[in-house]
């Protein structure tokens, strides 16, 4: 009560003193110290995830180009019989005319080494157009094929010209003859369509990603048929009709925690139960598909049921109010409505599953195979294993090639999670 | 006051449609409805008043059996419609909410076309022969929710499209087009704006004819206006139950005089 006689003015706040002033101007520089410690943050993590493109881009784009040699080939009738094209001689065709460029190289060695300039994949190249048209026998053919790798280094600067001979995989006279092609604008960079069309090989001038697309694509689309259905199941089951209680806790958790299990676990399963237990043929498709929707089922459950308890429940009761049952309130309205927001989860756990590695390593994914698997039983890489395998490989090309195939993969998880994003906003609803 | 005898005189002949016996209602350990007895006549407007928690949505959502899909929520003693016992394990809750038809708070048509909407009750329950017999059920009840005139050239657009009033009527006509017996209503209008309450009320007097109907509300002034009967809840009893008149003109219970003349609720 002493208080109440004591004059007002002591107990109220004076807010034009410098005290007052001092007190705002700490308090706005405290607001702006935290803006400017988010803006460091995001302005850290845009220069990691610049650098990290500056880095691939750097070294990538040269494996989007291809060094090759234009000249004309004779097509020999003494290397290629007609009836047994297959079986023909197309070594000494490209070599015999390539050879017709440089008449003055004479001695066995030296013709090895300008041999040697070429793509071993010149003469299949060859062999491919005699194939596609038996005419060409006896003719002289106009044809554009890679150079060897090492060439193909060195007209990319990648190999230096001015380090010791011995040091690098192009020795003097090459060099010599190269430029000489070079003078004579036979040399060309043309997009690299191998790098696409192509499966793996080791020769890095013929191998391409297409064997781990194709590898990529039948996984997923394994993993997809066997977690969405799965997924979406039981999502529906525990969110709409589990009886609530000790069990569907249990569930629950264990839900959780099997999204949370590192994948290479997965791939540990997925080696002794699919192709130890079962017998499934290793390295296909259709087990990596599986050991992958192992991952993918929990981010599909825990999406769904988000998306199911977000569909407001008065649309449950307008639709058990007309007398609808329990399946057609979950098949007619809630499903459909919860559907977008489904299919943002499942997009997300399928990007995930086409970046995970290590499970497809176990179970031996990582095979060197030279052409697309035919289905989701033929061995098959996948494309973050083959961008292992490259990243493994000794031969100069595979650097930008591995830099090349991390790009495609990023390329494909952006569209696929740009997709998520647009799906999001182009269903959102709002009640 | 020869009207009022008059009326009384009908009430009287009514056929009661759903009666309760002693109906005690639990939410887990909470009970939400101590004892309650009441008789709802047939063809008529029975109002359910009473301040918030007071019991009287839950004492509707017990008729069609919505509470069932509450977890933990159990129901002891006889509802009856018809003198059928509905909480017999014989009875199909399916069928029952089709006899039973249920209009809520808000607006909650489909995310679907206004024709959808209301044909969705009949399509689940197959209570039409031929596509012609469809749009002959959706129209008559565009027409007794009162809304065939507003929306006959747009059936194709989306029911979420209406104003909210004519949302809450387009409800009312999905709910007609099951052709139920008893049409319940929680708080119909208390999301609407004066004009469109108006005119749900009228229709709930026109509806009276084919259906009965049991609405909830917190509006003393609408359930005066509406209905016939009136019974009063509070804290999860049955305090009073009388036709309309005499509870708004000479309550019994002082609990009633209370809640009616403002000092609670």
């Amino acid at each position: 009560m002493t208080d109440m006689t004591a004059p007002q003015h002591e107990g109220m706040a004076d807010w034009s003193s410098d005290e007052a002033a001092k007190r705002f101007r700490k308090r706005h520089a405290a607001d702006r110290r935290l803006q400017y410690y988010g803006l460091a943050a995001i302005g850290l993590a845009m220069a990691m995830m610049l650098t990290l493109f500056a880095s691939l881009i750097g070294t990538g784009y040269q494996a989007f180009v291809q060094t090759k040699l234009t000249f004309s080939v004779y097509v020999d009738p003494e290397h290629v019989d007609r009836d047994d094209i297959f079986g023909g001689n197309f070594r000494s065709v490209v070599r015999d005319s390539f050879q017709r460029l440089f008449p003055d190289v004479t001695s066995p060695p030296e013709q090895r080494d300008l041999f040697n300039l070429l793509s071993s994949g010149a003469q299949l190249q060859v062999r491919e157009r005699v194939l596609d048209n038996p005419d060409l026998i006896g003719r002289e053919v106009e044809v554009t094929v890679p150079f060897a790798d090492g060439v193909d280094q060195l007209h990319k600067g990648v190999i230096p010209r001015d380090v010791p001979e011995a040091q690098r995989r192009v020795n003097d006279r090459q060099i010599v003859w190269f430029d000489e092609l070079l003078e004579d604008g036979r040399v060309g960079t043309p997009f690299n369509w191998t790098l696409f069309f192509s499966a793996d090989s080791r020769f890095p001038e013929l191998a391409g990603l297409a064997g781990a697309i194709v590898g990529s694509f039948y996984a997923l689309l394994v993993c997809f048929l066997l977690s969405f259905p799965l997924g979406i199941a039981a999502a529906i089951y525990l969110e709409e009709f589990a009886p609530k209680g000790r069990w569907s806790d249990i569930l629950e958790v264990n839900i959780n925690n099997l999204a949370a299990v590192p994948s290479v676990v997965f791939g540990l399963l997925g080696l002794a139960v699919f192709i130890q237990f079962f017998g499934l043929p290793r390295s296909t498709p259709l087990v990596g598909g599986m050991v992958l929707s192992l991952m993918t089922l929990p981010t599909i459950i825990i999406a769904t049921r988000a998306a199911l308890k977000a569909v407001p429940p008065s649309i449950r009761e307008a639709a058990l109010g007309v007398g609808a049952s329990p399946h057609q309130v979950v098949l007619h309205h809630v499903l459909p409505l919860a559907m977008p927001g489904i299919m943002t989860g499942t997009i997300i756990g399928m990007a995930q599953a086409l970046g995970e590695t290590a499970p497809l390593l176990l179970i031996g994914m990582n095979a060197f195979i030279t052409s697309p698997p035919g289905g989701i039983m033929e061995s098959a890489t996948a494309l973050p294993t083959q961008i292992f395998i490259w990243a493994d490989s000794p031969e100069r090309g595979f650097v930008s090639r591995t830099s090349a195939a991390i790009l495609v993969l990023l390329g494909f998880l952006i569209m696929m999670n740009g997709l998520a994003v647009f799906l999001r906003n182009r269903f959102e609803r709002r009640w | 006051m020869d009207v009022q005898v008059a009326e009384a005189g009908t009430e009287q002949k009514a056929r009661t449609k759903v009666s309760a016996r002693d109906v005690d209602v639990f939410y887990g350990d909470k009970q939400a409805l101590f004892g309650v007895n009441i008789d709802i006549p047939e063809h008529q407007v029975t109002a359910m008043i009473g301040p918030s928690g007071c019991g009287k949505s839950t004492f509707l959502r017990c008729i069609n059996r919505m509470n069932d899909t509450v977890d933990g929520a159990s129901v002891r003693g006889l509802i009856a419609i018809d003198g059928q016992d509905i909480y017999d394990g014989r009875i199909d809750v399916v069928q029952l909410r089709a006899r039973v038809g249920m209009v809520f708070q808000k607006p909650n048509p489909f995310p679907k076309s206004i024709f959808d909407n209301i044909a969705y009750g009949p399509r689940i329950h197959g209570t039409f022969g031929h596509k012609d017999e469809l749009e002959g059920i959706v129209q008559t009840s565009l027409e007794r929710a009162g809304l065939w005139n507003e929306v006959k050239d747009r059936l194709s657009e989306p029911g979420t499209g209406l104003s909210g009033g004519q949302q809450q009527r387009l409800c009312i006509a999905r709910a007609v087009a099951v052709s139920p017996e008893v049409i319940l209503m929680d708080e119909p209008c208390s999301a609407l704006d004066p004009i469109a309450t108006a005119r749900v009320e009228e229709l709930i007097d026109e509806l009276r004819e084919h259906y009965t109907i049991v609405i909830v509300t917190h509006n003393m002034q609408q359930a005066a206006r509406v209905s016939q009967k009136t019974a009063f809840f509070h804290l999860g009893i049955l305090v009073e139950y009388e036709a309309t008149e005499q509870i708004f003109t000479n309550p019994r219970d002082e609990r009633t005089q209370g809640y009616i003349t403002g000092r609670y609720g």
